[in-house]
């Protein structure tokens, strides 16, 4: 048998009204990548953070290559060789890249000096190995969540350790991306690197991994070879009953015939990225935007809500020509819009799962200014309930709460303001497969009523799967429209690699 | 759903941190009754608690400016000015108090929006912007007399000064009791107090939920200005006499400190009103033990520190 780099056993862990771990054991073999499932709030990132020494458990014992280690700081299991990439990205924002990777760096020199020429020179090289070529110099800010997610994993990569541990590393990564990183995992894991991966994407986990550790509920349901499991079992095991009820959902695919339009953008520029952005949304219609990073898809998005503000161009809402300058200016014409990075633009961190749902609905939740903490409560609950969301109680700091639920709060924020527009960008990061399922099919119920979506998502089997029509960008312009029989990821692929090129 | 066990909101740690405050508050009056000759005389207590009033009344508007991720370092040099514009304006030019008051608190006010519009417009930093009306607040004040005190005697300010509602609430404790209940109202019952703390915790998310930012910045920092101009008021009639370049003069620190002893965060993003009450209790209960031993100003000032380190330790997340 290989070598156990670590072992861990009996780890309990608990938070304020949360048994978020009970008794978990947990094994990462020498040279395997080891997949850690479950659903949201399962218990998956706190076992990761004690693993990694951000936590200390309750009880329990670890052991790194055989030896009792009692993790006191992340910095203490760097130095044993593991090394980590968190749910939420936590690198420094205003900070360059090379800079950023830098700083993971264990070796300097002369008082403690950075050599900067070759910073930058492992920056590009550990980028490049991910397959992005980027200015390494240019702040961390200035870029998409995807390529921040990016050059977290090429910094934990570039320590040289001999674990890995990645909290859903690929949240907001697209198949080519995912296809670079899982070839660079298969190296490494080739030169004897073990790794810990955590992903909601069940396919990437018969992809890339050899065992699998599932959790539920912060109880161990078990380790399993990955051989000996289907996604249907797999699931069932993650949720604890049949998984008939929520798998092998389809879109009706039934066309809807001609709709009322509702929203129109015409010649959108931003002065970057947009190149002229054209194309209309009807009511009740959803709109997939499918392309890779940087395609100009989030920028369209946050222009459309006023976010930022448009070079040229002009935006139409029922046919009259509209401008936002404010966000709050397109929620008052019934607007909403998840953005792609939780933390950065999404979560209040320090107010409550209730507050965080109820912030949209404020002033009609209240009389001549006071809130009314009644409606606030049933209002809350209301959501909490119909999302399914995970955790201690509506007033639990949303900042605790685990990665998946907190964007589920995030969705409830904006569905319970009954929008007529939905901007969603990656809605399901980070949401487990029941969660999503049960998020597509609401989405889809209320375009039903009559709501209209538009929908970026980094993962075209869910476009494919929800979306009336898709629109494939590339390089700040629509390049083709999508409908019926069209809606494939094959054609997709082709419309992104460059057949019908734009003139 | 998940099986969830109880909740049990609070643990032993984070009760301690609730009640930090107050244990801080009641050690330091219990140092005090042991030490301060006199202490426990109703007299002194009444004393002290007239004395806290410009920074009770202050720390609720330090509090909601700290609240929002901002600091204001220019309230000292607002009440100098608030204080000289009073007095002159009732003085020289014959105004009737009232009508002086309110002119005192419209300059308040008008640096308020200075501020609140350099921070929560141009996106200067709060401390920077602060520090330059900070300057001109003091240097305009000492302009308006020539730096001389300006004496001040109106027997009905004086009469004002004395009155006792229902004839047993100093009016002072009657005006404290109603700011602190009110201001905690405000930021625990009303749309504005969740917008403050939003825009505080993630600003950018604020503006995405549809906060106009601007506009609850500017508001904080106008109402603090204006609870620095109504401080001055009354510490110019307790004072008899406009002094523009004493008064007020390092309060920002005591404000600071209170609401940073009342485990308000400096990040923003929290509030606590009536640990900010405590917290400037606290911080006068230091100056009236410091002034009534008769110890060095100098010794003073490593007290208070001393005493703000113990709260910011009792308190201390983790
Ligand atoms: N710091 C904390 N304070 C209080 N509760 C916490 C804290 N961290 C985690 N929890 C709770 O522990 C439970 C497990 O959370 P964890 O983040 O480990 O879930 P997860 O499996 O990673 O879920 P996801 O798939 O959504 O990321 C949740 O109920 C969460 O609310
Ligand atoms: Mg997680």
């Amino acid at each position: 048998m290989a070598e156990r780099v670590i072992e861990m056993q009996g780890i309990s862990k608990s938070f304020p009204g949360v048994r978020a771990l009970d008794q978990v054991d947990f094994y990462l073999e020498e040279g395997e990548i080891h997949a850690l499932v479950g659903e949201n709030g399962a218990g998956k990132s706190t076992l990761i953070k004690v693993m990694t020494g951000m936590y200390t458990a309750d009880a329990g014992e670890i052991r790194v290559a055989g030896e009792r280690v009692r993790p006191r700081s992340v910095f203490q299991m760097q130095e044993a060789g593991i090394s980590t990439i968190y749910q939420e990205i936590n690198l420094i924002p205003h900070m360059s890249v090379s800079e950023n990777i830098a700083l993971a760096r264990e070796k300097t020199g002369l008082f403690g000096r950075i050599d900067w020429r070759e910073a930058r020179e492992r920056a590009r090289s550990a980028m490049a190995r991910l397959g992005l070529d980027l200015d390494v110099d240019q702040p961390l800010n200035r870029f998409s969540t995807a390529v921040q997610q990016m050059v977290a994993i090429a910094r934990a990569l570039s320590l040289k350790a001999r674990a890995v541990v990645m909290d859903e590393p690929t949240s907001s990564l697209n198949e080519g991306e995912i296809t670079n990183l899982f070839r660079l995992i298969r190296d490494l894991r080739d030169q004897g690197v073990s790794f810990v991966f955590v992903s909601h994407k069940l396919r990437e986990v018969f992809d890339l991994c050899q065992t699998v550790t599932v959790l539920r509920d912060g109880r161990l349901v078990g380790h399993y070879p990955i051989t000996e499991l289907d996604h249907f079992s797999l699931v069932s095991k993650m949720i604890g009953r049949d998984a008939r009820g929520i798998l092998g959902r389809h879109r009706d695919g039934t066309d809807k015939g001609e709709r009322k339009r509702f929203c129109e953008l015409n010649g959108i520029r931003d002065g970057r990225r947009l190149q002229g952005v054209s194309f209309a949304i009807g009511e009740g219609e959803i709109l997939g935007l499918a392309g890779l990073l940087g395609s100009g898809r989030t920028e369209t998005l946050r222009i459309l809500f006023g976010a930022e503000q448009p070079e040229a161009g002009e935006i139409r809402l029922d046919g009259v020509v509209t401008r936002f300058n404010y966000p709050r200016e397109a929620i008052a014409r019934h607007l909403a819009f998840c953005p792609e990075d939780r933390k950065v633009e999404g979560i209040i961190p320090s107010l409550s799962l209730m507050d965080n749902i109820a912030i949209t609905n404020l002033p009609r939740l209240s009389w001549r200014g006071v809130v009314s903490r009644a409606k606030k409560l049933a209002l809350a609950e209301d959501y909490i309930q119909r999302l399914n969301i995970r955790a201690a109680g509506p007033r639990q700091r949303i900042n605790t709460m685990s990665g998946g639920n907190q964007q589920k709060a995030i969705l409830a924020r904006w569905l319970s303001t009954s929008p007529r527009l939905i901007l969603l960008d990656e809605p399901t990061r980070g949401i487990d497969v029941g969660a999503r399922a049960e998020i597509l099919d609401l989405i889809r119920r209320l375009a039903g009523e009559g709501l209209s979506v538009l929908m970026v998502s980094s993962e075209w089997g869910e476009l494919l799967e929800v979306c009336d029509r898709i629109l494939v960008y590339r390089d700040g312009r629509v390049l083709a429209s999508l409908v019926g029989e069209e809606m494939t990821e094959d054609r997709i692929i082709a419309t992104i690699a460059g057949e019908g090129r734009h003139a | 759903m998940p099986s969830i066990s109880p909740v049990n909101p609070e643990t032993g740690r984070e009760r301690l941190r609730t009640y930090a405050p107050f244990l801080v508050l009641l050690a330091i009056l219990a140092l005090n009754a042991l030490v301060t000759p006199n202490f426990i005389q109703t007299g002194t207590a009444r004393n002290m608690l007239l004395q806290s009033f410009p920074i009770i009344i202050m720390s609720l508007g330090m509090a909601m400016v700290i609240a929002t991720g901002g600091i204001d370092i220019s309230v000292g040099s607002i009440m100098a000015i608030a204080s000289i514009v009073f007095a002159k304006l009732a003085l020289d030019l014959g105004m009737g108090i009232v009508a002086a008051a309110v002119a005192a608190l419209a300059i308040s006010a008008l640096f308020g929006a200075v501020n609140g519009l350099l921070v929560g417009y141009f996106a200067f930093q709060p401390i920077v912007v602060t520090l330059v009306t900070m300057m001109i607040g003091r240097g305009a004040a000492a302009v308006i007399n020539d730096g001389k005190i300006v004496t001040f005697y109106d027997s009905n300010l004086v009469d004002f000064g004395l009155y006792q509602v229902l004839g047993v609430i100093p009016i002072h404790i009657f005006i404290i009791v109603i700011a602190v209940v009110v201001v905690f109202l405000l930021v625990r019952e009303t749309v504005f107090g969740i917008y403050l703390q939003a825009v505080g915790d993630n600003l950018r998310a604020a503006r995405l939920v549809g906060v106009d930012t601007f506009r609850i910045i500017l508001s904080v920092y106008v109402a603090c200005a204006c609870l620095a101009g109504f401080a001055a008021i009354f510490e110019t009639a307790r004072l008899a006499s406009a002094d523009a370049i004493n008064l007020g003069k390092l309060v920002e620190m005591d404000c600071i400190a209170a609401v940073a002893v009342g485990g308000t965060p400096m990040r923003g993003g929290e509030v606590r009103i009536l640990s900010t009450l405590a917290g400037a209790l606290t911080m006068q209960a230091i100056t009236t033990m410091v002034n009534m031993n008769d110890i060095p100003y100098a010794y003073s000032l490593v007290i208070k520190s001393v005493i703000i380190i113990v709260a910011l330790t009792v308190q201390k997340e983790k």
